[in-house]
């Protein structure tokens, strides 16, 4: 799925993919910390946004 | 009448008359000139009215879903992988069905060749290799090689994978130098051109769903999109709406789609809807070594887990 979302032009750093445990809590911050420095470094996203009205 | 024909009424018309089906399905002769159409034979009679061409591109097998009789089908390569994806989707049983085969050289790229006059093509006669196209204003003699759809010149699976009776001897299978170039053009763009290049190919889509109709993949009784509640998607005209219609489409397709070009032959708007369940079809192969259809004894990658299924891109 992520392939195909990559294929047609969305940026692969900005979905990511995690497998942690309720007890991991240190993994969690982690992958959080990085998936935000991750998807900000992309800036803001305009892609398969719908306007409203 | 050419052999294939000839012997396709010949055997639709046997298996009908013998009772050994109930129902064969087919192409008939379409209204127009370059045009088929799918057709029901019941009696011997009936059968008679088959014909096989280069316009034979629709995928038959999309009859097929929940139906209950003893059924003989016409089924090219392509078909008949979709055939095997119907059975190991419990969506017809093998002895229900009698699979007529016909190795195949491939079907023609009708939008291309039409592109080739102004006005209104007249009439279609293929004459071996060749293809005779006339209008009202010109006649050309065409090489069918030339005209291959998409899908036809990367197939690498001509002949039936599955088949009770075939009507000629097997074909040649293509030797491809790489099968997908079409697929490594769009990886080979960056983020921002990949994203147009699938903006233009969907800015004629009037979203007449087609497509999906002529898939056989697409069988489940009420598809996302016609969904009212929740409503997964926006009906309208919106491009994120046309492009999230596109890309889960071909989503549910992963691992499935044989290629056959159904959904490209039935676009009204000439889209290439391919260019999506392309870089699925590459992806089953890279990853998991699997072409969708080809064998009823392994299960499909995406209805399975294997200890050593690549995890990667799970952080
Ligand atoms: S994809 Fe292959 S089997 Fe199907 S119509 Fe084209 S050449 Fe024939
Ligand atoms: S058949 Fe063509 S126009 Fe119709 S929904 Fe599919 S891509 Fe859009
Ligand atoms: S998505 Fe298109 S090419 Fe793939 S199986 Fe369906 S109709 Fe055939």
């Amino acid at each position: 799925m992520g392939n195909l979302l990559e294929h047609m032009g969305i940026e692969k750093d900005r979905l990511h993919f995690s497998w942690i445990s309720s007890a991991e809590a240190t993994k969690f911050v982690d992958v959080v910390t990085k998936v935000s420095e991750a998807v900000n470094a992309l800036g803001p996203n305009h892609k398969l946004v719908k306007n409203a009205g | 009448m050419n052999t294939y024909t000839e012997k396709i009424r010949e055997l639709a018309s046997n298996l009908l008359r013998e009772g050994k089906v109930d129902l064969v399905i087919g192409f008939k002769e379409g209204t127009v000139p370059m045009a088929t159409a799918p057709g029901i034979a019941r009696t011997p009679e009936e059968a008679e009215g088959f014909v096989w061409d280069v316009n034979c591109s629709l995928n038959l097998t999309n009859y097929l879903t929940n139906k209950k009789e003893k059924i003989g089908i016409i089924a090219k390569g392509c078909d008949s992988r979709s055939i095997v994806n119907h059975i190991i989707e419990n969506k017809i049983s093998r002895d229900q069905l009698h699979i007529i085969g016909v190795p195949c050289t491939g079907m023609v790229d009708k939008n291309k060749i039409r592109g080739l006059f102004e006005d209104e093509i007249t009439e279609f006669k293929e004459e071996g290799d060749a293809i005779l196209v006339k209008t009202a204003a010109k006649e050309l003699t065409i090489e069918k090689q030339d005209y291959l759809r998409g899908n036809c010149q990367t197939c690498m699976h001509r002949n039936p994978v599955i088949h009770d009776d075939l009507v000629a001897e097997p074909v040649v299978e293509q030797e491809l130098e790489d099968p997908f170039k079409d697929v490594k053009a769009i990886e080979a763009m960056d983020a921002d051109e990949k994203w147009n290049h699938f903006e233009n190919l969907l800015s004629g889509c009037i979203r007449c769903y087609a497509c999906r109709n002529a898939c056989p993949l697409c069988y489940c009784p009420t598809c996302f999109v016609d969904e009212s509640n929740p409503q997964w998607v926006g009906k309208g005209q919106d491009p994120t709406d046309i492009r999230t219609f596109h890309f889960l489409r071909a989503y549910h397709c992963a691992g499935r789609c044989t290629d056959c070009g159904a959904c490209e032959d039935a676009c009204p708007m000439d889209i290439k809807v391919r260019d999506f369940t392309r870089k699925l079809v590459k992806d089953s192969f890279e990853i998991y070594g699997w072409e969708a259809g080809l064998t009823l004894d392994q299960r499909p990658p995406l209805d399975t887990f294997k200890p050593e299924d690549p995890d990667e891109f799970i952080k």
